[in-house]
């Protein structure tokens, strides 16, 4: 971190606090119905559980436990981009919450695949059994990356556990174990966070290429070779909007006070990212010649457009007025808010609703089930990220009353 | 921070350099069936739906009957519990035809490209199986096979995937083990009108258009599969003025479902060598960085120290 960083904003330091809250409690009864109902399903098969059928076998899980929720955990990557290959150290203070989301969002997309697996027991084979692995099989690679990543993005997190438990007095054992790996973890950090760069890159934009395999089911607006660039550039984009919430909200709800001027600064970077998206969309349909595809004002074409706007608009609400005081953060968290939404609805339209099997099938919707068991998987982030930022030194920032003028 | 434009420049080149390889992918070239291929010839015309396959199919395969009915023989389409289906289409003017629908055994396979393991495969004579031993039960095939062919035991907690595999191996069967003998399938042998036949593909080939050639006004001049989505190992006939898609045959180009995506795959991932260098340049610039701004910190340190 840098040292003007760490002068304005403070060291990484736990939060404290009780951590059985009441909002505590409700999040673990949520996460609690979502584990009775996984275990019915894994007793009775997806059928009991799930909308899914032959035509649709990709639903609600897929698409946003697993692709969009490791998107909105791009935080760390994207927050990693800036500081390490644009050599922006200033936004140091953020990187421990964006990496803290991050390793929750992919350990929990993990979680979502072994549970949409229909003979997970197997599972165990693909790290392994590397001469039986077909290299035509983009999602072995997306397997595979996400899998490294989730372990890249913990060992990230390293320091993190190692400084709470060096300073435990009451472990000596565990205090051991971190005065010995404390050094060697540092020695191996740029390697890891090289890695950390890469894998992302690799597996978000595989995970647009995926859907390429769908064919003639996917519709011309999603079925274009730059399906990987825009699934890219889109996670960036909503890698720096979840770490915007997640800035804010650790203001709001835990007092903890950072210049607004990092995420002012910041704010330039994201409309770079939201630019270059838009104009590419946009660009690479016209020259493939989909433009027809794009004004039909069906469904499709709605959809389409509204992906854009979604993007377009933050990025002109943020150059018209740039963030720049604590009066511009609702504005901010709208912005935040609508490029989150729209890197959503992306993913949303590739692996859902511009998938279409055609002929006989239903269009699919999400049982009720399907929902809860979602909603677990989100109050189980939010759970863990309560408990990790109340006992471990996540958030930088100070209470408003030492925030240096 | 301000952003230069050396900074929008880095963000475009870096979407760019590492997805470079989208515009030049062109698709690969074109698969052709292996030297062995053997495969089915379905003929419209002279179906009568009787549907001595589909309990043929049944048979040879231990499928259940479809629980919704408790019927024996009246799936009204592919299912977990049916690989093999005849389905009447109405064509238009109060026209009928039959058609039968299996797995139609891709030349160039979407679902073997799609799967992680190798879990489907084209086997011998070209015949696309599946094998339990490595199925994790992602359906990534389902969503990639363009004629909606592999099917899920959605109510079972230890559920296989279901598709003809011509008779070489017992669709939904999750036993490993050796495949069985090639031989005549069960739809094939017990067809009393010859509507469907086994045999060599290319002599498939050669008799589908003897029968074109021989009656013109019977066929429409066309040998559904010899083209489409890459080629496939079943091929179609259909009866003058009944286009296949009303059979409900999708209207696929010439270009195999897979062609396109695999190859974008192989462009960007050739060699492994767009990654690697990838990774040492990412490690040159966090060590590059990551040591200023530690320096950085240093001397600030020493200087608010007192």
């Amino acid at each position: 971190m840098s040292a003007r960083a760490v002068e304005r904003h403070g060291r990484p330091s736990p939060v404290g606090g009780e951590v059985m809250t009441p909002f505590m409690k409700l999040m673990l009864g949520i996460v609690a119905v979502a584990v009775a109902i996984v275990l019915y399903r894994f007793a009775f098969g997806l059928g009991s559980v799930t909308n899914l059928s032959d035509g649709h076998p990709w639903g609600l899980w897929i698409t946003f436990d697993v692709v969009t929720g490791t998107a909105l955990g791009c935080g760390g990557y994207a927050m990693a981009l800036l500081i390490y290959v644009f050599n922006k150290g200033k936004y140091h203070p953020l990187i421990r919450a964006a990496l803290m989301t991050s390793a929750l969002g992919y350990t929990l997309g993990a979680f979502g695949v072994l549970i949409d697996l229909g003979r997970p027991w197997w599972t165990w084979k693909l790290p392994i059994f590397f001469w039986t692995w077909n290299l035509d099989s983009i999602q072995l690679e997306v397997a595979l990356c996400i899998l490294l990543y989730t372990g890249v993005l913990w060992l990230e997190m390293g320091p993190v556990f190692l400084e709470r438990w060096a300073g435990d007095e009451a472990r000596p054992r565990l205090r051991a174990f971190a005065e010995r790996w404390t050094p060697r973890l540092r020695r191996a950090m740029p390697w890891l966070i090289a890695l950390g760069l890469l894998l992302p890159t690799m597996h978000q934009s595989s995970l647009g290429g995926m859907m390429l395999l769908a064919g003639p089911k996917l519709h011309p607006l999603w079925l274009t070779p730059w399906l990987p660039f825009f699934f890219l550039v889109s996670c960036i984009a909503m890698g720096y909007g979840i770490t915007v919430l997640e800035t804010m909200w650790s203001r709001t709800i835990y007092q903890r006070y950072r210049e607004t001027s990092v995420l002012h600064a910041l704010t330039s970077a994201v409309i770079v990212v939201l630019v270059v998206w838009v104009g590419m969309r946009i660009g690479v349909m016209a020259w493939e010649g989909k433009l027809a595809e794009a004004f039909a004002f069906d469904l499709y074409s709605i959809l389409f457009w509204a992906e854009i706007l979604l993007f377009l608009v933050p990025a002109v609400m943020l150059t018209v007025r740039p963030a720049r005081s604590d009066a511009d953060r609702g504005w901010m968290f709208l912005a935040a808010g609508m490029m989150l939404t729209g890197g959503t609805l992306h993913r949303f339209a590739a692996y859902w609703f511009a998938f279409n099997p055609g002929r006989h099938w239903n269009y699919y919707f999400p049982s009720i089930l399907e929902i809860t068991v979602t909603a677990g998987f989100i109050a189980a982030e939010i759970a863990a990220f309560m408990y990790l930022i109340k006992r471990f030194p996540i958030l930088t920032g100070r209470p408003s009353a030492a925030l240096p003028s | 921070m301000n952003v230069s434009r050396r900074d929008a420049l880095k963000v475009t080149a870096f979407g760019a350099a590492t997805l470079g390889g989208a515009r030049r992918a062109q698709a690969r070239e074109r698969k052709e069936p292996p030297a062995d291929a053997t495969g089915m010839l379905y003929d419209s015309t002279l179906c009568i739906g009787c549907k001595a396959c589909v309990v043929a199919c049944r048979k040879a395969n231990d499928l259940a009957y479809e629980p919704h009915s408790r019927l024996y023989d009246d799936p009204i389409d592919l299912t977990a519990h049916t690989c093999n289906v005849i389905k009447l289409s109405e064509t238009g003017d109060g026209q009928t035809a039959f058609m039968k629908a299996q797995c139609m055994h891709c030349v160039d396979p979407a679902c073997a490209a799609a799967c992680m393991m190798g879990s489907f495969q084209k086997r011998q004579n070209g015949i696309v199986t599946w094998r339990p031993e490595k199925c994790i039960g992602c359906r990534y095939c389902q969503v990639a096979c363009p004629f909606d062919v592999p099917k899920f035991e959605w109510h079972s907690a230890t559920p296989a995937m279901v598709k003809c595999q011509m008779c070489l191996a017992k669709a939904g069967s999750t036993e490993p083990g050796q495949l069985n003998e090639v031989g005549e399938p069960a739809c094939t042998e017990v067809c009393p009108r010859r509507a469907v036949i086994y045999g060599a593909y290319t002599d498939l080939v050669e008799e589908a258009r003897r029968r074109i050639a021989a009656e013109p006004d019977r066929y429409e001049d066309h040998v559904y599969g010899i083209e489409e989505g890459g080629g496939t190992q079943v091929l179609y006939l259909t009866a003058k003025g009944v286009p296949f898609t009303a059979l409900g045959l999708p209207d696929l180009g010439p270009e195999s479902v897979p062609s396109m995506p695999v190859t974008l795959q192989h462009t960007i991932y050739k060699g492994f060598a767009a990654p690697v260098i990838l990774y040492g340049v990412l490690a040159g610039l966090v060590w590059r960085h990551r040591r200023a701004q530690d320096a950085e910190t240093a001397e600030m340190e020493k200087e608010m120290a007192p």
